[in-house]
C-alpha cells in the first residue's frame, strides 16, 4: 500500500512572530464583528475586513511580489489562516481567491492574467467564486455540460452553474466548461475560464437561499455569454487536470477542521471552569482531536512548502477535519441539551443555532465525504 | 524524519519481521519466553535507547524510542521492551544506575509504600512481565515525598496472570522484608502514567498500521461475487475512514514523542492515548468485520494485533481518563486561553 505519511512539522521563528502580529490585529479588528458573523467564519463576506488584511500583505502572501504578493512561506500563511479561523474572522470575501483561484492563475494563467488580476486579489478588492457544479453534475464533475463554443476572438457560453457561493458578489468566477463533447473527451474536453461577472453580457445570477436563511449560493445562467480567448486558463482540454490540482488546495487547509471552532470555544465557556465529568470528557476528546488535526494540517502545509503534492493527505485531512467539525453541535447538544433561541439567545445559543444547521453543508463543499473517501481508497491502492 | 531514524526504522523492522513469526507469537501465547528475540533486541542496543552511552545506552532520544516501540507494536513483539525502556528512563531521571536485564514497571503508585531505609511493602495487580523481570521499577511515597525504587526479583513474589493479549500481567507482592535502592523522584505521581500512556500509544500506532495493511492485502485477495472485495465501494469507504483515524493516531503518537524529546509531553501524550484508543476502537471493528469469520479464528494472525490493541487501549489509562484530564485542564484555563494554549504547545517546541 501507499502509506499515508504525515511528518510532524515545525514552524520557523518568523511564523511565530507573524502569529503575534495577527493576534494584535485581530484584537482590534474583531471587536466590532458580531457573534453571527463569527459563527459563519470563512464563509462570511466582508470586503472591508478583507481590505484591511490586504493592506497588511496578508492576502496572496506566498505569491511573487510582482503580482502584489509578499513572497512569504506556506508556513507563515498557515499561521495566518489558523489565527483568522480560530477567531472566527469574516474572511469569505477573499478566501476562495487566496486559497485556490489565485494559485490556479499563478500556475496555469497567462502573464497578462496574472498582472491584471492577482494584484486586486492581494488588495482585498477582487473576489472569486467557483463555477464547477451544474444542476446535473455534482459529485460526477466530469459530466458537466455547460458549453463553450469557439467563435472569433473567444467563446460563447451556454448552460448554467449551480451552488456557486458568492456569485452575486464576486468579480470573477473560475468556471469549468465543456469545449468538446465527444464521448472520448469526457475528461479531455473540459477547459477552465475566468468569467468577468461585472462586465459580461448574457449572465443571469439567481439567488438560492439555503436552509439557514442565508443567501450564499446561486444558480448562474449563461446565454450566449461571450468570453474573450485571453480569459481562458491553460490550454483547451486541460481543465480536468487543473481542477484536480485546485481541489487539493480546496481540501487541505485548516478551515477543514476549524469552521466550528467558534462553537468549540463557546462549549468550553458553557462548561465553566469546573466542568462535570461528562463535560470534561467531551471537551477533552474534542481538544485532543483538534490539537492533532492541527499538527496534520501543519504537516500538509510543510509538504506544500517542500514542493510536494499532498493530494491524498489533503483528502485525509478533509475526512478527519470535517468529521470533527460536524460532531461539535451534536456534542454540545449531548452536554447541554440546548435548544437555541434565534433572537435573544446567548453567544453560545447563537453560534450553536447557526452551526447546527450549517453543519450539514460542511461535508458537501469541496467534495462529499463519499467522494473524499474514494480518493483516500485510491491512495490506499484499492482502486 | 531524520536519516538516522529512517535507518533505525529499517533495522528494527527487519529484526522484528525476521523473529516475530506466527510460530513465535503462538508459543508466547502458550507461555514460552522468546529468549532469542529478547537477546537480539538487547544485543542490537534497542532495549535502552534513551540512556546516555556512559550508562550503557545509546543516547538516542525519545523520537528514536518511538521508532523502536512502533516497530515492536507492528510485529506484536511479546517482550517487555516498552517496559524496559520506561523503567530505564525512570531510573535515569532519578539519577540511579540502570542494571542490565529484563526490567518492568509497577504501574500502581498508591498501593506500594517505602520506609526511610528502603523497606518496600504492598501489592500491585497488572504488573507487566513481573515473573520474567530481573528488576521492577516503580514510584512510591517515601518520607512524605515521592521516590523511584529499583526492586530485584528477590524482593517480590509474582503470581502469574495475563491480559487478553496473553502477555503477562502479574500480581506482585512486596512483603516488607526486602530493602531496595531508592532515590527521590523529580516529577509527580502522574508522570509514570503519562509516559506509560505514551509508550503504549507508539505500540498501538504500529499495531494499527499493521492491521490496516493486512486488511488491505486481504481485500485484494479475497474474492466474492466475482471480484476482490476491495473493489466494493462500501469496503473502500470503511477502510478509507479507518485509515484516516489511524493516520491521526500515528500523528498524535509521533507528536507526543517529539514533545518528550523537547520537554514534558503532558498535553501531547494525553492526546496520543485518546487518539490511539479511539482509532483502536474503529480499526479493530472494521478490520475484523472485513476479514469475516477467518479473522475470528485462532489460526489467522489478525488477533495477535487486535488483542494487543484492546489490552493496550486500557493500560495506563483509557481514552476517557485522558480526555477527562485534558478537559479539566482546558476548562480551568477558560475559552479565551484555548486557542493560544493549543498553539503554544507547538511553538514551545520550535
Amino acid at each position: 500500500m501507499t502509506a499515508l505519511h504525515f511528518e510532524p512539522g515545525e514552524l520557523p521563528p518568523e511564523a511565530e512572530e507573524l502569529r503575534l502580529e495577527v493576534r494584535d490585529f485581530l484584537a482590534e479588528a474583531m471587536a466590532t464583528v458580531s457573534v453571527d458573523l463569527r459563527a459563519r467564519n470563512w464563509t462570511a463576506w466582508n470586503s472591508e475586513f478583507s481590505r484591511k488584511l490586504g493592506e497588511r500583505g496578508w492576502i496572496g502572501m506566498t505569491w511573487p511580489k510582482k503580482y502584489g504578493g509578499s513572497e512569504r512561506s506556506f508556513l507563515e500563511r498557515y499561521v495566518l489562516l489558523e489565527e483568522l479561523l480560530a477567531a472566527g474572522a469574516p474572511v469569505g470575501f477573499h478566501w476562495i481567491a487566496d486559497r485556490q483561484s489565485g494559485p490556479l492563475i499563478l500556475r496555469f494563467g497567462t502573464e497578462e492574467q496574472r498582472k491584471s488580476i492577482l494584484p486586486g486579489i492581494t488588495r482585498g478588492e477582487t473576489a472569486f467564486g467557483i463555477g464547477m457544479s451544474e444542476p446535473n453534475s455534482g459529485s460526477d464533475l466530469a459530466s458537466v455540460r455547460t458549453k463553450a463554443t469557439k467563435v472569433d476572438g473567444g467563446y460563447l457560453i451556454n448552460g448554467s452553474k449551480i451552488w456557486t457561493s458568492g456569485a452575486h458578489m464576486a468579480n470573477y468566477l473560475v468556471a469549468l466548461f465543456r469545449t468538446s463533447s465527444s464521448d472520448e473527451d469526457r475528461h479531455n474536453g473540459l477547459t477552465q475560464f475566468l468569467v468577468d461577472m461585472k462586465n459580461t453580457n448574457g449572465i443571469d445570477v439567481r439567488p438560492i437561499r439555503n436552509m439557514t436563511g442565508d443567501h450564499d449560493f446561486n444558480q448562474v445562467f449563461f446565454e450566449d455569454a461571450f468570453i474573450p480567448e485571453t480569459m481562458r486558463v491553460g490550454n483547451e482540454g486541460d481543465g480536468w487536470k487543473q481542477v484536480t490540482t485546485e481541489l487539493a488546495f480546496e481540501r487541505s487547509g485548516p478551515e477543514r477542521y476549524l469552521s466550528s471552532f467558534p462553537l468549540v470555544k463557546e462549549v468550553v465557556g458553557e462548561a465553566g471552569q469546573d466542568p462535570s465529568e461528562r463535560e470534561a470528557i467531551g471537551i477533552g476528546r474534542m481538544i485532543a482531536r483538534a490539537a492533532t488535526f492541527r499538527e496534520m494540517s501543519l504537516s500538509v502545509s510543510g509538504m506544500l512548502e517542500a514542493g510536494k503534492n499532498p493530494n491524498i493527505e489533503a483528502a485525509v485531512m478533509k475526512e478527519l477535519g470535517v468529521g470533527f467539525e460536524q460532531k461539535i453541535p451534536g456534542m454540545a447538544h449531548d452536554l447541554f441539551g440546548a435548544s437555541p433561541r434565534l433572537s435573544h439567545g446567548s453567544d453560545f445559543e447563537t453560534t450553536m443555532a447557526y452551526i447546527t444547521q450549517a453543519n450539514v453543508s460542511f461535508s458537501l463543499r469541496g467534495g462529499t465525504r463519499e467522494i473524499v473517501r474514494g480518493i483516500i481508497a485510491r491512495g490506499l491502492g484499492m482502486r | 524524519m531524520s536519516e538516522l531514524r529512517e535507518i533505525l526504522g529499517e533495522t528494527v523492522t527487519r529484526l522484528f519481521a525476521d523473529l516475530c513469526t506466527k510460530d513465535l507469537l503462538e508459543k508466547a501465547d502458550a507461555g514460552e519466553w522468546p529468549q532469542e528475540l529478547w537477546t537480539t533486541v538487547v544485543e542490537n542496543g534497542l532495549s535502552q535507547p534513551l540512556l546516555p552511552e556512559e550508562k550503557g545506552g545509546v543516547g538516542a532520544g525519545w523520537q528514536a524510542a518511538y521508532v523502536i516501540l512502533h516497530a515492536a507494536g507492528r510485529y506484536a513483539a511479546p517482550i517487555p521492551l516498552a517496559e524496559t525502556v520506561l523503567a530505564g528512563w525512570l531510573l535515569d531521571q532519578a539519577g540511579m544506575d540502570v542494571p542490565e536485564g529484563v526490567l518492568s514497571v509497577v504501574p500502581d503508585v498508591a498501593g506500594i509504600s517505602l520506609s526511610t531505609s528502603g523497606g518496600i511493602a504492598g501489592d500491585a495487580l497488572n504488573v507487566p512481565w513481573a515473573a520474567r523481570a530481573d528488576y521492577l521499577v516503580g514510584l512510591a511515597r517515601q518520607d512524605g515525598g515521592l521516590a523511584v525504587y529499583l526492586a530485584p526479583k528477590e524482593a517480590f513474589t509474582a503470581t502469574a496472570d495475563q491480559n487478553i493479549a496473553r502477555d503477562p500481567r502479574d500480581a506482585v507482592r512486596f512483603d516488607g522484608t526486602a530493602q531496595v535502592a531508592t532515590a527521590p523522584a523529580s516529577f509527580n505521581a502522574e508522570t509514570l502514567r503519562l509516559y506509560g500512556a505514551m509508550v503504549r500509544s507508539a505500540q498501538m500506532a504500529g499495531a494499527l498500521e499493521r492491521i490496516l495493511e493486512d486488511t488491505l492485502e486481504y481485500t485484494g485477495d479475497r474474492t466474492q461475487f466475482g471480484k476482490p472485495i476491495g473493489k466494493f465501494q462500501v469496503i473502500q469507504q470503511n477502510l478509507a475512514m479507518t485509515a484516516a483515524e489511524i493516520a491521526a493516531a500515528v500523528m498524535a503518537a509521533q507528536n507526543a514523542f517529539r514533545a518528550a524529546e523537547q520537554g514534558t509531553p503532558d498535553f501531547e501524550a494525553a492526546c496520543a492515548k485518546v487518539l490511539a484508543g479511539d482509532a483502536a476502537g474503529v480499526a479493530t471493528d472494521i478490520c475484523h468485520e472485513t476479514h469475516g469469520a477467518i479473522g475470528f479464528t485462532y489460526e489467522h494472525h489478525l488477533h495477535f494485533f487486535t488483542r494487543r490493541l484492546w489490552s493496550w487501549r486500557g493500560e495506563f489509562g483509557a481514552e476517557t481518563e485522558w480526555a477527562e484530564r485534558l478537559g479539566r485542564r482546558v476548562a480551568a484555563r477558560g475559552p479565551d486561553a484555548l486557542w493560544s494554549d493549543i498553539t503554544a504547545r507547538q511553538s514551545a517546541n520550535v
